[in-house]
């Protein structure tokens, strides 16, 4: 998967033929999906890079094995078709050739699966993060809590709809062209928002989540993971982003009329300037809300905000 | 009574002539006991339900083919989305298998009729209503229901009046599987001729005796989920409500206890149909007789243990997610027993091409590429991905379409001639099988890349990225929707003009059905066949 | 031919299932309409529907008794007959599944994961701080209000001994019948169907209470719905299997049964037994644990 990188920058405007075989065989790393493409994105984190190798692991696996099967199936339609004169043999069964195409199966899975289980057992290892974020899915938007960076509690919260650009075209008959929304050069039609969720590279941040009224589900391909947001209940999920810039999803969960129209964008930028970017917004938060004073109503949850009870008192072994 | 009863079934049995059809069109159809009768209204009823959904999939595949909304709302978008899966399930594809059923599980094992000729009239009469019922919701203030045919809530409950109607028409649908898989299981274990053992019958005769013994258990599972859902909407219960200590997530567990076991009701009678077909035109006993019965009840048996596969991103606990991933990956390994079992059928064969071997060659490929794409959603991390993307469309609509669907257009054109006397045009079955080949492939293929590419499933728009591979898709389904029209064209012709066929219709038959003559007469064996063991299905049944 | 002792009989034609889905169909629309309070009407297309399958049942029982007296069903018939009993009482058994689970899963999952056990501390920690898992309960939002459980010791237990000694009456009804003492027959049939109408009495004495005294409702949070649910799908088969008690007594005093030929008496006696083992689960799961 070395070349994958090598490939990236070329696979921009190109020939599809050779760039959909470029792209099947590489699964290009793309911040926004590219037209004709084929592949799942290898993403920017360790897990998702994982999740890729399983996938073309088993992508694999299964054109060897359809190589085979499909193989075999037209080999005996040339061979053995009634217009060539082929006479029907008599036998019906063959316990050697039975027992092989039980026990190698098998064999192939666990070795699918031994993998899968490592990556599992990493994926749900949530406990240990250096920073904690609170996602909420409400129909339909996305709320975002800062609850924690260390051992500092934050009161930061937004909501993160659709820009208002795309909004605007995705009317039904709006006449308007959606090919022209852009940011810079990405056609972010459907894949934009007012309020991106702006989170530092290379940490360790846990994701919380939940739903308000509905299921939907948090999901950045990029990042290598969905979760469901459940109301009433909390998922929780981490990532660990190596490269700054910006990743778009979706929610994944059917949410009711707008579940197309509910877009994620995280904007991953070094810690340095995402400590500045935090500190900036809580003490607008600070100002806002000085002459209330705490407990802050930070969270729309039907229980105490635990920001009340400052983050320290988020157990890190939750 | 009892005088008075003895005498009214003996002024019957005069005007009985066992080999007249009764007169008059509701004695003939509405009031039918005859399972051939019955069985053909299931496949009049499948067929126009399968246009009825086909033309759903047709508003979303046209809303899909360009970005932006051009014709219809979301809401409206999702309605099309739930109602096309609900009557493509229960309305085409089931009812579809159970009329193949009703047809030809008692000409195969020799039996005068199904076991319950009335109930059997029943299961099928509900069918209509019930489907009245969930196609009149689209005319109702507030639309059909919209949450997907997985109906989870609380967003199934959001639905306005339409709920209701849902939630009962999927109780009478329920109540028709169940009676259906009922008799179809007594008429199987007591209906067969002397000498038809168990281990003797047709493999598809097997295949519907494990699915009717799934649907008689799971489909309970589903009223009383849906029921749940009802009573968490009207009447103030909290099933799946964490406020009152319920859970959302607790539907899906039991809504997947059944939908697991569900998507193999709907492939395991194909597996009957492909195994009855392949050794026909291969004039090759069918390899590993009992090794595909016993494949059929392990993949029966996992089915009911693997259901958390559609949870994955739902938040289960570490060890959850592992099982349902063990588990799971596990059913590959009885269905690569069948397929290997046909393609070694094939193989030493002597082999021609008729049309019904057509749609069953592709039924090996095409299903086994949706297998693959199972298999990979069965690997924990990578469904992390794939979850509720087009990926996952594209996986279910290759084992439901060019599954499913294609073995039941492939058992049609096979037993046609049997049921009605005439060999249908050759040559425009084969235009109709290859179309459909060609389209299905076009309209479902790239949906897999849409789905790595990251085009989640139940949206009605999307990012010009995804533009490209949706015009495809939509191009391919537009050839789709010609198939019908070709296939009713065909068999009318056939019907008015086609060549008399003879007993045994194709030259490898084995079985009871092709020892009656074409068409088979409205009573078959009203005395119970003599079976002689060249007249079982495929030969070989030791091993 | 067909009908001759011996050879499968296949009925020709028939009117009872068509007027069936009628009114399967009027029940199931009128109580959509109802419970969506569209029209003041659906009330009453409901009873036209449970009218129609009264008749349906009606009728289709009465020819198929007038058959058997006829003695047009052989013995492979007679099998038919059971096979569907059987396999019908296995799907019932599986719609009670349902909601066994759901009680399980209350229980051992969801109310847990609330509380902050297992894999629910960030769940309770975030969301429902404060709540502590119990059983009963009406969850974290105190759905319903407070309420009383209902007590295991009392009218259950009761219950329960009433239901037990109905499976006990209503085999010594059978045993009669196959010795052929029908004063025997009549008289344990008679109280089998007498202790199904206590049970229901009794329970429909609890609901009362649990509605005006106990707070207890079908609102009252999930323990409440699975109560309801659980209890209230019992009592409605119980409803039917004592129903079909009196027809199976009625046809006894009539004499349609002798010791060989009573399919229909032991048909109904499994349903009984049916309900019977469904209450000992609820019994055990709904009230005692
Ligand atoms: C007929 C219907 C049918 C069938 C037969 C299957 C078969 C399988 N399905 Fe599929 N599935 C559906 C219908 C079906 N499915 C539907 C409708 C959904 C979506 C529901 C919804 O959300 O709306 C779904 C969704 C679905 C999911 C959830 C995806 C998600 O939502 O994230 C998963 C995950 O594990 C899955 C897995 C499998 C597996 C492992 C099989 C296996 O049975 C496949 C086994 C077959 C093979 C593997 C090929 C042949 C084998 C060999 C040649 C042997 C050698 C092979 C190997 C060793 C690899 N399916
Ligand atoms: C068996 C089931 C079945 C069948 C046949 C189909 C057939 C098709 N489906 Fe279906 N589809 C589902 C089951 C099925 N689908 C399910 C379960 C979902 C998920 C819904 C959800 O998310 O809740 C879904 C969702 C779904 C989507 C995703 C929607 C979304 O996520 O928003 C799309 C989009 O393209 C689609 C398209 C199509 C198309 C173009 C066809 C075409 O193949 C249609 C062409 C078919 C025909 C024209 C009929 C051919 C029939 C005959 C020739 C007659 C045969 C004779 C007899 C039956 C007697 N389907
Ligand atoms: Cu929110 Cu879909
Ligand atoms: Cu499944």
């Amino acid at each position: 998967m070395k070349g994958a990188g090598l490939m990236r920058s070329r696979l921009g405007g190109f020939n599809w033929v050779l760039g959909a075989a470029l792209a099947a065989l590489t699964g290009a790393a793309q911040a926004l999906s590219q037209p004709w493409q084929l592949n799942m994105t290898e993403g920017v984190t360790e897990t998702s890079r994982t999740v890729y190798g399983i996938h073309m692991l088993a992508f694999y696996v299964c054109c060897v094995i359809g190589f085979l099967v499909f193989g075999a199936m037209i080999v005996a339609m040339f061979k053995f078709r009634k217009s060539r004169g082929a006479v029907a043999a008599t036998w019906s069964h063959n316990t050697i050739a039975e027992i092989i195409w039980t026990v190698v199966p098998i064999a192939i899975l666990i070795a699918l699966a031994w993998p899968a289980t490592t990556v599992m057992i990493g994926m749900a290892h949530t406990e240990e993060s250096q920073m904690t974020v609170k996602v909420t899915g409400y129909q339909w938007k996305w709320g975002y809590d800062y609850i924690n960076l260390g051992d500092k509690p934050y009161h930061v919260h937004f909501i993160s709809r659709l820009d208002p650009q795309s909004d605007k075209t995705r009317q039904l008959k709006s006449g308007l062209d959606p090919f022209a929304v852009k940011q810079g050069n990405d056609q972010t039609y459907l894949l934009d928002v007012d309020h991106p969720l702006v989170l530092p590279t290379d940490t360790k941040i846990r994701f919380v989540v939940t739903g308000d009224d509905v299921i939907h589900a948090w999901w950045v391909p990029e990042l290598g993971w969905k979760q469901d947001a459940i109301p009433g209940i909390i998922n929780d999920a981490w990532t660990n982003i190596h490269d700054p810039g910006i990743y778009r999803g979706q929610c994944a969960e059917l949410c009711g009329q707008d579940h197309g129209f509910m877009p994620i964008v995280v904007k991953a930028v070094p810690m340095a300037e995402f400590q500045k970017w935090l500190d900036e917004q809580e003490a607008a938060y600070a100002k806002a809300n000085a002459p209330l004073a705490a407990p802050a109503p930070a969270i729309p949850t039907p229980a105490a905000p635990p920001v009340a009870t400052g983050a320290s008192a988020v157990p890190t072994a939750l | 009574m009892a005088i008075h009863a003895a005498a009214h079934y003996a002024d019957h049995a005069q005007d009985d002539h066992h080999n007249h059809k009764p007169h008059g069109f509701f004695n003939r159809w509405v009031f039918s006991t005859n399972h051939k009768d019955i069985g053909t209204l299931y496949l009049i009823f499948a067929f126009i339900m399968a246009c009825v959904g086909a033309a759903f999939s047709g508003v979303i595949r046209t809303e899909l083919m360009k970005p932006g909304l051009q014709f219809v709302q979301p809401y409206f978008f999702n309605q099309m989305t739930t109602m096309h899966a609900l009557v493509m399930i229960f309305g085409a594809i089931m009812p579809a298998f159970v009329g193949l059923a009703n047809w030809m599980i008692p000409l195969q094992i020799g039996a005068p009729d199904m076991a319950l000729p009335r109930m059997n009239n029943w299961s099928f009469w509900i069918l209509p209503f019930a489907f009245t019922i969930l196609l009149s919701t689209l005319f109702m203030p507030g639309g059909a229901p919209a949450g997907g045919w997985t109906m989870y809530p609380p967003l199934a409950i959001q639905g306005g009046n339409s709920v209701a109607f849902l939630v009962f028409s999927v109780h009478l649908m329920g109540i028709s599987s169940i009676m259906g898989a009922i008799n179809i299981i007594a008429t199987i274990l007591n209906m067969r001729a002397p000498g038809m053992d168990l281990l003797k019958m047709p493999i598809f005769v097997w295949s519907w005796l494990i699915t009717a013994f799934l649907l008689i258990a799971v489909m309970p599972v589903l009223a009383g989920a849906v029921t749940m859902l009802l009573t968490d909407k009207y009447f103030g219960t909290s099933f799946f409500n964490a406020a009152g200590g319920g859970d959302p997530v607790m539907f899906q567990h039991i809504f997947w206890f059944f939908g697991h076991p569900e998507v193999y009701i709907m492939i395991l009678p194909a597996f009957g149909i492909v195994s009855e077909i392949i050794p026909t035109f291969s004039r090759k006993p069918l390899f590993g007789y009992q090794a595909m019965v016993f494949a059929i009840a392990s993949i029966a048996f996992l089915s009911f243990i693997v259901w958390g596969h559609h949870m994955f991103t739902v938040g289960m606990p570490l060890g959850g997610e592992l099982y349902f991933m063990y588990a799971t990956m596990l059913i590959a390994v009885p269905t690569g027993v069948k397929v290997f079992n046909w393609v070694s059928t094939m193989w030493g064969g002597s082999m021609s091409f008729e049309t019904p071997m057509l749609w069953a060659i592709s039924f090996v490929i095409l299903f086994t590429i949706g297998g693959f794409s199972g298999l990979m959603l069965a690997l924990v991390p990578a469904d992390f991905q794939y979850q509720d993307t087009y990926f996952v469309v594209a996986h279910f609509h290759y084992v439901l379409v060019t599954g499913a669907l294609f073995a039941i257009i492939g058992a049609i054109y096979y037993w046609w001639p049997k049921w009605t006397g005439r060999m249908y045009n050759e040559t425009w079955a084969k235009v109709h099988f290859w179309w459909s080949m060609v389209f299905v492939n076009v309209l479902f293929f790239p949906q897999h890349f849409l789905g790595l590419a990251g085009m989640p499933r139940r949206i009605p728009d999307y990012n010009v990225a995804f533009a490209d591979w949706n015009l495809v898709s939509t191009i391919g389904a537009y050839g789709m929707f010609l198939t019908p029209i070709m296939m009713f064209l065909i068999l009318r012709r056939s019907l008015k003009s086609g060549a008399p066929a003879t007993m045994h219709v194709w030259e490898g038959t084995h079985g009871l059905e092709w020892t009656v003559p074409s068409p088979a007469p409205f009573h078959t064996f009203e005395t119970p066949p003599v079976i002689h063991d060249e007249d079982l299905a495929h030969g070989d049944i030791t091993h | 031919m067909a009908q001759a002792q011996g050879a499968y009989y296949v009925p020709h034609g028939t009117r009872w299932p068509f007027l069936g889905s009628i009114g399967l169909s009027s029940t199931v629309v009128g109580a959509a309409l109802w419970i969506n309070e569209t029209t003041p009407y659906g009330k009453y297309l409901m009873a036209f529907g449970i009218a129609c399958l009264l008749s349906m049942m009606f009728g289709w029982f009465r020819t198929v008794i007038g058959e058997s007296l006829a003695g047009i069903y052989s013995k492979q018939v007679d099998t038919s007959f059971r096979m569907g009993m059987m396999w019908f009482i296995f799907s019932e058994v599986m719609f009670f599944a349902a909601f066994f689970g759901a009680l399980f899963y209350a229980r051992n999952m969801s109310v847990p994961w609330i509380g902050g056990e297992g894999d629910g501390a960030l769940t309770n920690f975030f969301l429902w701080k404060g709540y502590t898992p119990a059983w009963p309960t009406n969850g974290p939002g105190a759905i319903g209000g407070s309420f009383e459980s209902m007590p295991a010791w009392g009218v259950p237990l009761l219950n329960t001994l009433i239901l037990l000694s109905s499976g006990v009456t209503i085999t010594i009804a059978h045993h009669a019948l196959r010795a052929g003492r029908r004063t025997q027959l009549l008289i344990w049939l008679g109280a089998t169907v007498i202790l199904g109408a206590l049970f229901l009495k009794f329970q429909a004495g609890e609901y009362i209470e649990a509605y005006t005294k106990m707070n207890l409702t079908l609102g009252s949070g999930v323990y409440g719905s699975t109560f309801f649910m659980l209890t209230g799908f019992h009592g409605m088969h119980v409803t039917l299997g004592a129903i079909m008690l009196s027809v199976i007594w009625l046809r006894c005093l009539k004499g349609h049964f002798d010791k060989d030929h009573h399919f229909a008496f032991e048909a109904v006696a499994w349903y009984w037994h049916f309900v019977d083992v469904v209450w000992l689960g609820l019994f055990m799961f709904v009230y005692v644990l």
